[in-house]
């Protein structure tokens, strides 16, 4: 197998980046969703929760969607949360976001930014 | 094909793997796969963070948190608590020492703030032992436009354009010297990257070699598409294992992929890279030396003219540019020549590796436009000097390079600017040094280096350079007289002037250069006296006859048998015979031995 022209490598580096685009960090242009793991979440199936929005946001092909997992947000009683930040909005906090609703947080708050009313926790939850 | 949710990397620098980094690595292994994690998370070993004196060294992607002095022992705890629960683990966190205030992210740290990255854009980033991890960040992007859309006085232009210069120490503009290659008639022509580290205490080539070896093999490649060679060579010091083995397996992938060999990315440019072993010699890092050591000849400098780049390796014309200055290629090319004219001072675009060593809290490699002043890179980003002593001096450019003072903290660091204080930029090699540091010592020190390392060739060399380590060694014996000094001086002066090659040149710089500026701490030594107490042979104990009461506790103790004195009466200590051993101070039952 040898690259044979430049359009070959672009190609091949687009199939790469995937693998490394963990390792950029941009807080200004990036999307960041923080899930809560503590011992709460992770019992309400917030792992699960994790891989799977990270399943769907490579499905949908978005870039510069970070995943990242913090601590216990207090909000035990409606695990697992997920904390949706785009840059220049405010961060809306959701829960119980089960698996089985990843893909609508995905596709309507990531994609079409439009707010998910009934799965809000408190929507004057002031930016991190 | 899991996803990873997360990316562990582990710096891999040879720093760091002195400290069994490659035990972190298998135990993040096993433990999370143990744990079911294993899917999920990615373990990778990349080059050197920089941050040397924290090491061993991990950072945690997407989190961005930065984990200092890890031990294989921490993982367990690194995974049940920030893996599996999202909660940092605060006690490896680095402790700002000012703030005192732990800090979660890199770009926050003191260490890392004033830094600009290029030539070391890669280390800590990625995997340097995986070539795709090269080219999702723009890896052979610009070796494959410079083939499809360039000609080779494109390149040449774009390089002198750029204004990079040599970052081996000279500071020769690298565009002139490709073209010079390019001009020169002849159908085989040669790329040499110059990998001799040889300045005690430089490590910045080391570590762009092991941290990132594709971007030193495209920059190569780029060079020899622009003189019109087919071969590269890589002189690197066998001293070197990691770099070398990291080395092999980037070409061997850069081969498999196509990007070395023949018709790279479709056209008639065909070129191939080999490595070449260096015994560790200090002069073979000069170039003509370099070209005979690869030739399998004795390695010893020649007279210039005729220039490497009309007669080199093999008679052939040969351009010889060094490891940092090849990283600096790829970048120049793919964000041209203007991107890299607005960083730095207006004679020295860019920037430049320095390695931080000595008496300075953050020891490690930092990268810093150029411009910046010595006074951040000590206080800023060193972390000022340890132990709190104060600041008395700098030694840049290693054995060939001079000292910097207080007076000269605030100058703007670049290759002209060093010069014109009597010091010069060398391959980057920063020595700190506290108040409590003999510069006589340091001198000799250097020139105990230069005489050993001289190759014998040229006679000043090789006999002024010892000349010189003997006179130094007098001074620091307590030996030397005022004409000493001044025979010292003048004989610094013509080695100087007369050496055939530039080490012999630079060797009495370290001698010159802290005579200009610590005059007084020469004139000292021939009295008999060294001011910061390093020169051992120049202490002396003495006993207050005051204080003492005449026990004879400390003649009983006296190894050598050199104080004397009746019982109850005050004793003395024969200076000639003392070795200052200070037993005598030790056993002193009321303080009366001083110790100097």
């Amino acid at each position: 197998m040898s690259i044979k022209s430049l359009d070959e490598l672009m190609n091949i580096r687009k199939k790469h980046e995937e693998n490394v685009s963990l390792r950029d960090n941009d807080n200004t242009s990036q999307t960041k969703l923080l899930v809560g793991m503590a011992t709460c979440g992770i019992a309400s199936g917030a792992r699960e929760t994790l891989n799977e929005l990270l399943k769907e946001i490579k499905a949908q092909g978005l870039e510069n969607v970070k995943v990242v997992q913090v601590g216990c947000l207090g909000y035990c009683h409606s695990e697992p949360t997920v904390e949706v930040n785009i840059p220049g909005q405010d961060a809306i906090l959701y829960g119980p976001v089960t698996v089985d609703r990843v893909k609508e947080l995905v596709e309507r708050h990531i994609i079409n930014h439009e707010i998910i009313e009934e799965l809000v926790i408190n929507q004057n939850f002031d930016r991190a | 094909m899991s996803i990873y949710r997360l990316n562990i990397m582990v710096c891999g620098g040879t720093g760091c793997m002195a400290s069994d980094s490659q035990g972190i690595v298998d135990n993040f292994k096993d433990i999370l796969k143990e744990k079911g994690y294993d899917q999920e998370v990615q373990v990778l070993k990349t080059g050197c963070f920089g941050f040397c004196e924290q090491g061993p060294i991990i950072k945690i992607h997407p989190d961005n948190v930065f984990y200092v002095k890890v031990t294989p022992e921490d993982v367990e705890e690194i995974v049940d608590e920030h893996i599996i629960k999202g909660r940092r683990v605060e006690r490896l966190l680095y402790e700002d020492p000012d703030l005192k205030e732990k800090i979660n992210e890199q770009s926050d740290m003191s260490f890392y703030k004033p830094q600009l990255r290029i030539a070391l854009r890669n280390c800590g980033l990625i995997n340097p032992e995986d070539i795709f991890e090269y080219i999702a960040y723009r890896g052979y992007e610009a070796l494959g436009t410079v083939l499809k859309n360039q000609s080779p006085e494109d390149v040449i232009n774009t390089m002198i354009q750029s204004n990079l210069r040599g970052r081996g120490g000279g500071g020769f503009p690298t565009g002139l010297k490709w073209k010079f290659a390019n001009k020169a008639p002849g159908d085989e022509k040669y790329i040499i990257c110059n990998a001799d580290e040889g300045d005690p205490g430089a490590f910045m080539d080391r570590s762009i070699l092991e941290g990132d070896p594709h971007s030193v093999l495209e920059a190569m490649a780029i060079a020899g598409y622009a003189i019109g060679a087919e071969t590269g060579l890589i002189y690197i010091r066998a001293e070197y294992p990691l770099a070398i083995k990291r080395l092999e397996i980037a070409i061997d992938q850069a081969k498999e992929q196509g990007l070395l060999g023949k018709n790279i990315f479709g056209s008639d440019f065909n070129f191939n890279i080999k490595l070449k072993y260096g015994a560790g010699a200090f002069v073979c890092g000069e170039e003509t030396a370099l070209i005979a050591s690869t030739e399998g000849l004795r390695g010893e400098p020649r007279n210039k003219p005729p220039f490497p780049a009309t007669s080199g390796f093999k008679g052939k014309p040969t351009n010889v540019n060094n490891v940092e200055t090849l990283a600096n290629v790829a970048p120049i090319i793919l964000n041209g020549p203007e991107w890299f004219n607005k960083i730095g001072t207006e004679k020295s675009n860019g920037t430049k590796v320095f390695a931080l060593a000595g008496a300075i809290n953050n020891v490690g490699l930092v990268e810093v436009p150029m411009g910046t002043t010595l006074r951040e890179i000590v206080y800023d980003i060193g972390g000022g000097i340890r132990g709190g002593k104060a600041f008395k001096a700098v030694q840049t450019g290693g054995p060939s390079g001079g000292v910097i003072t207080t007076k000269d903290l605030d100058t703007p660091i670049d290759y002209d600017s060093l010069q014109a204080i009597g010091s010069m930029m060398g391959s980057g090699g920063m020595i700190v040094m506290d108040e409590d540091t003999c510069m006589v010592s340091i001198a000799k020190f250097y020139l105990d280096f230069t005489q050993e390392e001289s190759c014998g060739k040229c006679t000043p060399c090789r006999i002024g350079t010892k000349r010189i380590f003997e006179y130094l060694e007098k001074l620091t014996e307590g030996k030397a007289t005022m004409d000493d000094l001044h025979n010292l001086k003048e004989l610094c002066e013509s080695v100087k002037d007369t050496a055939l090659c530039g080490l012999g040149q630079t060797a009495p710089n370290p001698v010159l250069s802290t005579m200009e500026y610590y005059w007084d701490e020469y004139v000292a030594h021939v009295n008999g006296h060294c001011p910061t107490k390093e020169c051992k042979a120049l202490l002396s104990y003495t006993i207050d006859a005051e204080k003492c009461i005449g026990c004879t506790a400390c003649v009983k103790k006296c190894p050598v048998d050199c104080i004397s004195g009746e019982r109850k009466e005050p004793h003395v200590i024969d200076e000639a015979v003392c070795i200052k051993c200070g037993a005598c101070y030790d056993v002193c039952p009321v303080d009366a031995v001083i110790k100097p």
